[in-house]
């Protein structure tokens, strides 16, 4: 029985040091970002492969997304005559809640798994130390344009997969006869600026500072081996998927959304 | 050329492509105004706005022209509430403003009847007839005790 106290009091302490761990980090990588040069170019290559490489994946979920969220949402309006409030009820949806988290799960599977076995298999084969030899900051030059990348394309891909996903739901509604008029008129008088579209862009920011910093973390401290890498790249997808969901409910709670 | 020039033309249009989405979630569902969007506003005091909401669609013969800018609780305790409209529209200065709801249970809107006058109104002025919103609740609640008092005799 004490021993599994025990054991209970290491795990907690594990998970505070992990979690300093990973603050520091993220201490060095918002240091490491005022620091000249720019990495200009460096930033857009990133870009590219984590924004750009994951807008066909976006683009066909939030389509996705959106139809069947139109198509239950007609079944079930049409029991009290409401299906005119379609729009509302997708929309609202889509950019309160299921925009910006989807989007963050789906680019942690595509882009942060990647990201962290990207940098993973750099410790292993030793390529981080040849930064170094060569007196180029890895954490500068390799770390930092990664995350900064995530933390940019996270906004942009949630607003493509919300539009996406409304236009599905257009297209379900429509096609079950909802008065296009009304769907669009139902979104147009229910989202409101302050409290539903900044809303959902602080919570893209917010979920692609948690992927950008929890995949090259895990990547940077990954164990030089094989089996360190795809430990690694598990614990980014387990670690990241979680701390959007929790992240996602006290967003809500104290914005209000 | 360098290398990597189609890459960048690829970032390039992703970024614009994402910012384009951002504007039209902000600007068209949003509902953030841009300066320069020809409204006039004109007002309307009400005794009654039911579930009148902010953003709420204003429409002549059914035809969408403005929305609910604003509501607050005038001096008099009545409801204030402020209407942009499309500033084209010349609104006689004796036409009504009624509230009204879309369907049994739908969203309250305003619909705005025209009057006969050769006078228009302008931007800050005061529409003078208004027609409060019906509140169901308090139509049945009259029913049921016109029907007590009747069985009562």
């Amino acid at each position: 029985m004490a021993g599994l106290v025990t054991r209970l009091g290491a795990r907690s302490v594990d998970f505070i040091e992990e979690l300093g761990r990973t603050s520091i980090f993220a201490g060095r990588v918002a240091f490491a970002a005022l620091r000249p040069p720019l990495r200009l170019q460096r930033f857009v290559d990133e870009v590219f492969y984590l924004g750009v490489l994951s807008l066909v994946i976006i683009c066909v979920s939030g389509l996705a997304v959106g139809a069947v969220l139109g198509l239950q949402g007609y079944n079930t309006l049409e029991r009290f005559g409401a299906t005119d409030s379609l729009g509302t009820v997708v929309g609202l949806s889509l950019i309160r809640e299921l925009g910006p988290v989807l989007t963050a799960l789906l680019t942690t599977g595509r882009a942060g798994s990647a990201t962290t076995a990207e940098i993973g298999t750099m410790v292993a084969t030793e390529q981080l130390d040849g930064l170094r030899m060569m007196s180029i900051d890895p954490m500068h030059y390799v770390v930092m344009p990664k995350a900064l990348a995530m933390i940019f394309v996270m906004p942009l891909l949630s607003a493509l997969f919300i539009v996406f996903g409304i236009w599905g739901g257009y297209l379900i509604g429509t096609y079950w006869g909802v008065d296009p008029g009304s769907y669009v008129t139902g979104l147009e008088s229910s989202v409101t600026f302050r409290d539903d579209i900044v809303g959902s862009m602080l919570k893209a920011v917010i979920f692609g500072v948690l992927v950008g910093i929890i995949s090259t973390y895990r990547g940077y401290t990954s164990a030089p081996t094989s089996q360190g890498v795809s430990a690694a790249t598990t614990t980014t997808v387990v670690e990241a998927s979680v701390s959007i969901l929790i992240f996602d409910y006290f967003i809500t709670a104290l914005w209000g959304i | 050329m360098r290398p990597n020039q189609t890459r960048d033309t690829a970032v390039g249009l992703f970024v614009l492509a994402g910012l384009a989405a951002i504007a039209y979630l902000s600007f068209q569902l949003g509902g953030v105004e841009i300066p320069g969007d020809k409204t006039i506003r004109i007002y309307a005091n009400f005794d009654e706005i039911g579930g009148l909401k902010t953003r709420a669609p204003v429409v002549i013969s059914g035809v969408h022209v403005g929305k609910v800018h604003e509501i607050n609780l005038a001096d008099d305790y009545r409801a204030r509430v402020a209407i942009d409209v499309a500033a084209n529209l010349e609104l006689p200065v004796d036409s009504s403003a009624s509230i009204v709801t879309s369907g049994v249970l739908g969203d309250r809107y305003i619909s705005i009847q025209l009057g006969g006058e050769d006078m228009f109104l302008e931007d800050g002025e005061d529409i003078e007839f208004v027609e409060s919103a019906v509140v169901l609740e308090r139509l049945i609640g009259q029913l049921i005790h016109n029907t007590n008092v009747e069985s009562d005799d």
